[in-house]
């Protein structure tokens, strides 16, 4: 199992062929309160970098991309009633969509944890 | 992104704001906090319950004085201000020929001259028309030396009348000079969130000083602009820019009520015969509220449609209410449909949502009675 991060501050966890996306706790500090997210059903085909899911705070929506190419195998059901779930477990029970991957080498665009924290910073 | 930061204009409370933890964004050519650490949602049901404290230090405030300054502003704006009593306060508009509104603003007679509240992003503006259009022998004085401070919610009458008992015998839509903890201010009963409160002019030099002391007391937490919109939103009021601008005009923003029935007939106020025609014969479009019927909140610019798909207006505002607990917005709509609980759709990323026209405001005003 390895976490990899996208320049657009979302995590995917990736466990064999299928994998959990999220957004950073970075990004959901930077969103503030989430109060309403669209998250994709279940069976939809998305392209690496397809907006595929919204968050919306309650200043703005923002777009959610795949970070790799797949088909989506769930969203997650509890935002739809729990929004700011995200707020308060950005990485882990809030996060947004499972997904198979249809092309692995894909993640090889991602950062590793240490490169995302180093990402970040420089955005300060 | 540096070199606009550096161009950003700060208020004089900018160091309080970064102390405080605030999230700077720039609005209208400033620095202003956003939010604080505590977050837009409890800043916004803070200022429900208890009592936030804004910072307004960005509008523009100007005096009108002269041998007739509220004749000479009529002339600009068709609300009623020689009909104003000393300490009395208005909101008007300044219109254009076409009766579409070129800024929003409240005017108070003080004594023998005017007092002026402008939008940050329209004092410029607004400043050189009055400089240029106003009767001979009136003056506008510009009081860039003055801080504005917003003191709001259902608490802020306990809060400003135990530093300033006077505070808490004011009536709402009035204003007074009223001296809060040895420091001289401009204090009216008004406000921008549909809760009771107060809005204090104070000068520059001193408003960190009465900031801190408002902080100070229990119930007060600070609030940014996040809070300030959401809570506008809720109470149905227009954002400048947004809900209302140089196309739109009083009737067709529900604004009608601000004008009296002396300048309703006399006119003599820019785009007034378009002004009157539409009070006499209606608009063909109107500002209403929209209620989503699902959770998703619609934007401004979201396109409303009737049930058939036909485009019949769209969202200036929109957003989460946290008081309302759900999605709400305004906009305009064609006049057959501007009737309450009207259904109509939404086009929110494509796919058209169910919504109704809904009653302003969301969120009942709660304003000072007497």
């Amino acid at each position: 199992m390895s976490v990899k991060f996208s320049k657009d501050h979302e995590w995917i966890r990736v466990d064999g062929n299928t994998a959990t996306v999220g957004i950073t706790i970075y990004a959901q500090e930077q969103l503030g309160d989430v109060v309403f997210v669209e998250v994709p059903e279940a069976g939809k085909q998305v392209e690496q970098g397809e907006e595929t899911a919204v968050v919306e705070s309650v200043k703005a929506a923002s777009e959610i991309f795949a970070p790799v190419s797949g088909e989506i195998t769930a969203g997650n059901p509890v935002l739809e009633d729990e929004p700011a779930t995200i707020n308060a477990d950005a990485e882990g029970e809030g996060w947004i969509f499972k997904m198979t991957l249809s092309d692995a080498s894909q993640l090889d665009d991602l950062m590793d944890a240490a490169a995302y924290v180093d990402y970040v910073a420089g955005l300060e | 992104m540096s070199d606009q930061a550096e161009d950003l204009k700060k208020t004089p409370l900018d160091s309080l704001h970064r102390e405080l933890g605030s999230k700077m964004v720039p609005f209208a050519g400033y620095d202003m906090p956003v939010q604080y650490p505590a977050g837009i949602l409890s800043e916004h049901t803070h200022t429900r319950t208890k009592a936030s404290l804004f910072d307004v230090s960005h509008m523009g405030q100007a005096a009108i004085r002269g041998s007739a300054p509220a004749a000479a502003l009529e002339a600009l704006v068709p609300g009623d201000l020689q009909a104003l009593r000393d300490g009395q306060m208005r909101y008007t508009m300044f219109t254009n020929d076409q009766g579409g509104i070129l800024d929003d603003l409240m005017v108070t007679r003080r004594g023998d001259h005017l007092f002026l509240i402008v939008n940050a992003a329209c004092k410029d503006q607004d400043f050189a028309h009055m400089q240029a259009n106003l009767a001979e022998g009136n003056e506008l004085e510009i009081m860039e030396d003055r801080a504005l401070l917003a003191l709001q919610g259902p608490e802020a009458a306990i809060v400003l009348g135990r530093l300033a008992p006077a505070a808490r015998l004011m009536s709402f839509m009035t204003s007074e000079p009223i001296t809060v903890g040895g420091i001289h201010c401009i204090v009216s009963r008004s406000g921008y969130s549909g809760e009771d409160g107060y809005e204090i002019s104070v000068p520059s030099d001193q408003a960190e000083q009465l900031a801190r002391l408002l902080l100070d007391e229990p119930e007060v937490m600070p609030a940014g602009l996040g809070s300030r919109d959401s809570l506008r939103l809720e109470a149905g009021l227009c954002l400048y820019g947004s809900d209302i601008n140089e196309t739109t005009t009083p009737v067709e923003a529900g604004l009608i009520w601000t004008i009296s029935k002396r300048r309703r007939a006399e006119g003599g106020f820019p785009g007034a015969l378009v002004i009157q025609d539409q009070i006499e014969n209606g608009a063909t479009r109107k500002r209403v509220g929209i209620k989503p019927d699902g959770k998703a909140p619609a934007r401004a610019h979201t396109e409303i449609t009737d049930k058939n798909g036909n485009v019949i207006g769209e969202i200036t505002s929109g957003g989460f209410g946290p008081s309302f607990a759900g999605p709400v917005a305004m906009g305009y709509v064609k006049a057959e449909f501007a009737k309450a609980e009207t259904p109509v759709d939404l086009m929110v990323r494509g796919k058209a949502q169910p919504a109704q026209v809904f009653k302003l405001p969301f969120s009942d005003h709660r304003y000072h009675k007497d």
